[in-house]
């Protein structure tokens, strides 16, 4: 049986144990005390398994006595760092209705709403509001604070400093500095806007420069230039 | 002998009771039915699949309808001596027989339980002991499908509490093993393993097995019978998936399989269409709705081209279901996620004839909208279930809708965030530049709330596909640069590669005439 131990180097074995158990015997009720001190350590060390938190959670829709809502609660707010992949909602169809009327999933559920919407003002406020649920995951602010700026690298070529600060919940002086070490390290160029203040040149990509588009549509198949190799020869 | 069959123990006297109540004799068999397990004793034991395949799918059909309309196959018991009693034949003829029984009537909690314990006995005999038949692939697909089927039918029934007699409570407590998920999924889990499958299809790629290219079947003197139970087991494991609500594990399961080829999985119909059917369902409910749009639009196409073929079959009625349900998911994801180049001409003149009112509607996003989804995805849905046991305490509640009224809801409040990116789209497509502050005067809502549609829109539209990458799914894009938008139009691009290659060959034609004509 696998038991977490309090030493690194013995965590990372049990991790990786945790893995082989979710790939080769999954359907097995024995390993849902490892797959949950698996979620305890995904929270405590900034790693995430969405497979291994599915896995647990398909254990507590077998046997929904052994459920444990903290654990659930975590696995969920693992799944929103996760964001723009589409993990808590993975998630969420696999916890019964009863359960997501608790109060702390419905905040959770209006959490992750407000991210899907884009109201990023609307997030901050609320997860303010409840920091109990949020801060009991390390690493949750700059996760969501990444989601916010992917988002924003699709849309924006050039973006105001207003809008930016708005949606990564960070202002004045902790702005300037997180600015300059964008520009530094990520490409990042501050501009003066007209008369409005700072505008922030992102990255170029190809979903906000659509010319960067790779134009895979043209591309030909090798297949197709060997058949015509005889013709060629 | 065979084995594990509760009718062994049963009282005389049960019988007896039990002829009388079922008005017919389990243990009379015609003439017909002996020649049929006698000729097929022989083809499995001289393993021609051919003749196994013709009265496995023939045979046993027209029997079925001239003699047993609606009444079970004689007892195992009463033809056993007919085949020697061989003990993996008898298991083969009682999974043909509880398969008849729930097609053709609605079998007792009791029978349900005695068709697990036939599945038990049968699946530990092909993986624990060395068979040495061939079967036709259609029968062992049949033998995953009706295995999963049997498993769903069974989580329905049981989820219904509210009208079980005390009798039957006390059996679904006294055999809390039958068709239990765990069992379940450990069973197909195990095919998977046993037979090596993931290795072999994996040592096929690189040219060391030959497993695609015959059919499965194995010429060498061995079996197919471990390979392709695991084979169909990974697509049964993604079916049990989709019904809990797992999708991503669902389609983790089905990864060893290639669906962009052919394979042992088009072998058989209901095979191909079952695999598609779930990995567009799944993709569907995962939010990558090209990749849904692209898999059911082949489907479509191979079914419209070839259902023909199938008219005669059993299988034809659950192909044209199947059919109709893909067209109900087919115009979800559209509505969802518009595309224009992906669907073929007659799939797409099939859909505006089936869809085309409802899809117009449903991009209005209103009430009306709502309740459109919501019938698609009602009647498309596979039937979800609820995985554990019930609670036997009073008051008695049925609970069967219960899963699948959570992924309605879940889908619904999906196509609800998503609500108002309808509205944008039809702005975007007129306007090549608008400030933000004209288009949030259009569209009456304040700026900060365009931005976060915007952001919405960006969202909703660019997926994240299995390998992480970020995938524009976008019609009609944008970009903003400070406070103007500038919408981008996705142009069609002239393929010139193929049209290169056509003329090359076309001239390479010409000057071969040209050269037979002056050596005439």
């Amino acid at each position: 049986m696998v038991r977490e131990r309090e030493t690194p180097k013995q965590q990372q074995q049990v991790s990786y144990t945790v893995e082989q158990l979710v790939a080769v015997n999954p359907y097995n009720p024995d390993i849902l005390p490892d797959l949950e001190n698996y979620v305890n350590e995904q929270v405590s060390s900034q790693t995430y398994s969405l497979d291994a938190n599915l896995c647990l959670l398909r254990l507590y829709q077998f046997e929904p006595e052994r459920m444990s809502t903290q654990i659930v609660a975590r696995i969920l707010v693992k799944a929103l760092m996760a964001m723009p992949a589409p993990d808590f909602s993975l998630c969420l169809f696999l916890i019964p209705e009863r359960v997501q009327m608790e109060e702390q999933f419905k905040t959770l559920i209006v959490l992750s709403h407000y991210l899907e919407t884009g109201r990023f003002r609307q997030f901050w406020d609320e997860a303010a509001k409840n920091r109990h649920i949020v801060e009991a995951v390390p690493g949750f602010e700059q996760a969501i604070q990444t989601y916010a700026i992917h988002v924003l690298s699709l849309t924006y070529q050039k973006i105001p400093r207003p809008v930016l600060a708005e949606a990564i919940n960070i202002e004045g002086l902790s702005l300037d500095k997180f600015l300059e070490h964008q520009a530094a390290n990520s490409g990042w160029i501050l501009e003066k806007g007209h008369g409005r203040g700072q505008l922030i040149v992102l990255p170029r990509n190809e979903f906000n420069h659509p010319e960067l588009k790779k134009s895979a549509a043209d591309s030909v198949p090798l297949e197709h230039i060997i058949r015509i190799f005889p013709i060629l020869g | 002998m065979a084995a594990n069959y509760d009718y062994d123990e049963a009282p005389a006297t049960y019988d007896d009771a039990n002829r009388q109540e079922l008005g017919y004799d389990p243990n009379f068999v015609p003439d017909s039915v002996k020649s049929f397990v006698v000729h097929l004793y022989r083809h499995i034991r001289e393993k021609n699949v051919y003749e196994i395949h013709q009265m496995y799918e023939i045979s046993f059909q027209k029997l079925s309808d001239r003699l047993f309309k609606d009444t079970p196959w004689p007892s195992v018991d009463a033809v056993a001596h007919y085949v020697d009693n061989d003990q993996v034949f008898c298991l083969l003829y009682r999974e043909m027989w509880f398969r008849h029984l729930y097609a053709r009537l609605s079998p007792t909690l009791k029978q349900r339980i005695d068709s697990w314990d036939n599945y038990c006995s049968l699946f530990q005999v092909v993986l624990h002991r060395v068979v040495n038949m061939q079967l036709p692939n259609q029968w062992l697909w049949d033998m995953v499908d009706e295995f999963v089927y049997q498993f769903q039918s069974f989580c329905q029934y049981r989820a219904k509490m509210k009208n079980k007699t005390e009798q039957e409570i006390a059996l679904l407590r006294q055999f809390d093993q039958a068709w239990n998920v765990y069992g379940v999924l450990n069973y197909l889990q195990a095919f998977v393993e046993k037979s090596n499958i993931i290795q072999i299809l994996e040592q096929e790629k690189e040219g060391i097995e030959q497993f695609t290219a015959t059919d499965g079947y194995d010429y060498s003197g061995g079996s197919n019978v471990l390979k392709v139970l695991g084979y169909f087991s990974m697509v049964g494991l993604l079916r049990v998936h989709c019904l809990l609500g797992d999708y991503q594990t669902g389609l983790k399961c089905l990864l060893p399989i290639d669906i962009n080829q052919q394979g042992v999985y088009t072998s058989v119909i209901g095979s191909h269409i079952t695999t598609i059917y779930h990995y567009g369902f799944a993709s569907l409910m995962m939010r990558r709705y090209v990749k849904a749009i692209r898999e059911f639009n082949k489907m479509l196409l191979y079914i419209y081209k070839t259902k023909q073929y199938h008219q005669k079959s059993p299988q034809y009625e659950q192909i044209l279901k199947k059919n109709e349900q893909m067209y109900a998911l087919l115009a979800i994801c559209l509505s969802l996620c518009p595309q224009t180049k992906l669907v073929e001409e007659t799939v797409n003149s099939q859909l505006r004839e089936k869809y085309g009112e409802k899809m117009a509607r449903m991009q209005r996003y209103d009430d009306e909208a709502f309740a459109i989804y919501d019938e698609l995805f009602s009647y498309a849905c596979p039937k979800f279930i609820t995985p554990s046991a019930p609670s036997f305490e009073e008051p008695l509640v049925n609970y069967n809708q219960d899963a699948y009224r959570l992924q309605l809801k879940l889908f619904l409040y999906e196509v609800k965030q998503q609500q108002l990116l309808s509205g944008v789209r039809t702005f975007l497509k007129v306007y090549s530049t608008i400030s933000l502050g004209k288009l949030a005067n259009y569209m009456e809502v304040d700026e900060p709330t365009l931005r976060t549609i915007l952001f919405s829109y960006k969202h909703k539209t660019h997926a994240v596909d299995s390998d992480g990458n970020i995938i524009s799914n976008a019609d009609v894009d944008f970009y903003i640069d400070d406070d103007m938008i500038h919408v981008v139009e996705s142009k069609p691009v002239k393929r010139f590669g193929d049209y290169f290659l056509r003329q090359i060959v076309k001239l390479e034609g010409v000057i071969n005439d040209m050269d037979r004509i002056r050596l005439e």
